[in-house]
């Protein structure tokens, strides 16, 4: 994009809630949190080549850590957070090093059964995570004495870490690494011979990955001030996927735009009908068939396109 | 000593329905290269089919073969044009089968409802025997008598039948096998059918151990994937060991530790992949 395009879209975001009314500004909240949670997703699924399945593990037990730590321990926000991305980054390093004994379809079903694993287990282990009525009566953190309780400093707070987020993943992929990682995906024999350690690779990632996860599972629960079992469920780890593959897996607008489909089909269609799940499997199979390559490269290449043809010659 | 009994019989039954459910995904899985996520979907479409046949046809098993040959056609129809259509686009192929998954789950909730329905045994096997002063839940072990007959007659025809011999010609090169003449895309859809049908009708026979419920599907799913991943995918003695091994895990996990059942459920599968990652019996890595 050009600096013009960045400064509009940087002025849009900061004037969005004065011009848009309560319910637009949360729904903004939670693009964002999709956002960071699709764009996590995408460094393992579009930049590694390892398509995984349990990435709401990462939502869900972040989400469920802060949760647990202040309600039964009575910890402040201040600590709960970094103990939550710490613990949760650490079962990362612990599932990543299981699930990338496999590759490809094997890593899939893997990280599925982990997950699933985490889904059952928060709604059994009732003395912990009070299972089917999840855990409620959560506050949203207050830092240095701002309130985030209004719609308004909620959406800046979100806005910010979803900036630094996206940042530092992008960082992430263009590094040297970054060129690693996508070599790791495209040729893994070449990259071994010349001296890469594949699997560190892709453990790296897999842990980095998880990390942007549970952070985005953190403003997850801040927003909702509640955590059920539902979080961590195959359905929420296919929406993320679907936002993934619907924006376009490897780029890096592309889950920001597919999250953002993902939540606003989601409110709309609870609007009108209860299918959501239904309509979900519907999009899933539409968007496989019809485009593979998601909305992102394929608005663009429209756009090439029509930009071809207005220029003659 | 008898809940010891009842509970080993329920680990039992529990790995028959498992092995009705895994062997098929791990043919499909082997021959193929696809892993069918909608397998937990079929179950409990099974499931939810078979109550309905039984409302006019009260026999059980005469439920479980119209209710298994009614999933296999609908997994023969997914097949040929929806999975036929992505052919070579392994992981596009796996998200249609989670969005179809999604699909037949809430289909489901809304035909048959949130509520779980039972399933009545057949009334001759609902009556426990009684053995020496100990009772033995008969149903349970006709469940088990189901499953290793499956296995048999599956071990039968992969091993004896000219069939057989082709599908394990496709799973092992499936190049080679095109080459030499063999239909292999027939084969798909002939696995596929087999696959879906065994699950549908498990999902029937275990009616009245489990009920059709909303959610079936995710239980039995990952459950699925557990057996297949231990045993080696395209492998049917890996699957069948790693069936009654889940079995046994979960049940008595559930009995002796329920809040973690579930994590205890994936000690095996972590202690296999970590040191033999293609499954005890498995010849091909996932």
């Amino acid at each position: 994009m050009r600096p013009v395009s960045w400064i509009v879209l940087a002025l849009a975001l900061a004037g969005f809630p004065w011009l848009a009314g309560e319910y637009y500004v949360n729904l903004a909240s939670q693009i964002f949190i999709a956002a960071i949670f699709a764009a996590s997703l995408n460094l393992l699924v579009g930049y590694g080549g390892l398509p995984s399945l349990g990435h709401a593990s990462w939502v869900g037990l972040a989400a469920y850590a802060s949760a647990w730590m202040s309600l039964k321990l009575g910890l402040g926000h201040g600590i709960t957070a970094p103990l939550a991305l710490l613990a949760t980054t650490l079962v990362a390093c612990a599932f990543g090093w299981v699930a990338l004994r496999a590759t490809g379809l094997g890593f899939l079903m893997i990280t599925l059964a982990l997950s699933q694993v985490l889904w059952g287990t928060a709604y059994r282990w009732v003395s912990v995570t009070d299972g089917d009525n999840g855990l409620r009566g959560l506050t949203r953190p207050a830092p240095f004495g701002l309130g985030l309780d209004g719609a308004t400093p909620f959406y800046f707070f979100a806005l910010a870490i979803t900036v630094a987020a996206i940042a530092m993943m992008a960082m992430f992929v263009a590094s040297p690494f970054g060129a690693a990682l996508r070599g790791t995906r495209d040729q893994p024999r070449r990259m071994s011979a010349l001296g890469h350690d594949v699997g560190r690779v892709r453990w790296v990632t897999y842990v980095y990955s998880g990390f942007w996860g549970a952070v985005s599972g953190l403003l997850f629960v801040y927003y909702n001030k509640y955590i059920h079992p539902a979080s961590l469920s195959i359905t929420a780890s296919a929406e993320g996927l679907l936002g993934v593959i619907a924006g376009g897996s490897g780029t890096l607008a592309g889950p920001i735009v597919g999250a953002a489909i993902i939540v606003l089909l989601k409110n709309y269609a609870s609007a009108y009908i209860e299918r959501w799940n239904m309509l979900m499997g519907f999009v899933f199979v539409f968007i496989v068939l019809f485009m593979p390559e998601g909305v992102v490269p394929g608005v663009r290449r429209l756009w090439l396109r029509l930009k071809a043809r207005w220029r003659p010659g | 000593m008898q809940y010891w009994i009842i509970q080993t019989l329920n680990s039992l039954a529990l790995g028959g329905l498992l092995f009705l459910l895994a062997a098929g995904f791990s043919l499909i899985f082997g021959l193929m290269r696809i892993a069918n996520l909608m397998h937990g979907a079929l179950y409990m479409l099974g499931a939810y089919v078979g109550i309905s046949v039984l409302k006019v046809v009260p026999n059980l098993w005469l439920a479980a073969l119209i209710g298994g040959l009614l999933v296999a056609a609908f997994g023969g129809l997914i097949e040929r044009f929806i999975l036929r259509a992505l052919a070579g686009n392994t992981l596009g192929q796996v998200l249609v089968t989670l969005g179809i998954s999604f699909i037949i789950a809430d289909s489901c909730l809304v035909v048959w409802g949130g509520d779980p329905i039972p399933v009545p045994a057949p009334v001759a096997l609902q009556r426990p025997l009684v053995l020496g002063g100990v009772a033995f839940p008969t149903y349970r072990m006709v469940v088990l008598g189901i499953a290793i007959a499956a296995a048999i007659a599956l071990h039968l025809l992969m091993d004896r039948t000219r069939l057989g011999a082709m599908i394990r010609a496709g799973v092992d090169d499936m190049q080679m096998a095109r080459a030499v003449g063999i239909p292999v895309s027939r084969l798909f859809t002939i696995v596929f059918c087999l696959g879906a049908g065994l699950a549908g009708a498990g999902g029937i026979i275990g009616g009245p151990i489990m009920s059709a419920y909303p959610g079936l599907d995710a239980d039995m799913l990952p459950l699925a994937l557990i057996v297949v991943m231990l045993g080696g995918v395209g492998s049917l003695l890996g699957a069948f060991v790693g069936s009654f091994l889940i079995g046994a895990v979960y049940t008595f996990g559930t009995a002796l530790l329920p809040d973690l059942a579930y994590v205890i459920l994936f000690l095996p599968m972590i202690f296999v992949i970590a040191f033999r990652p293609r499954g005890l019996f498995g010849r091909q890595s996932a």
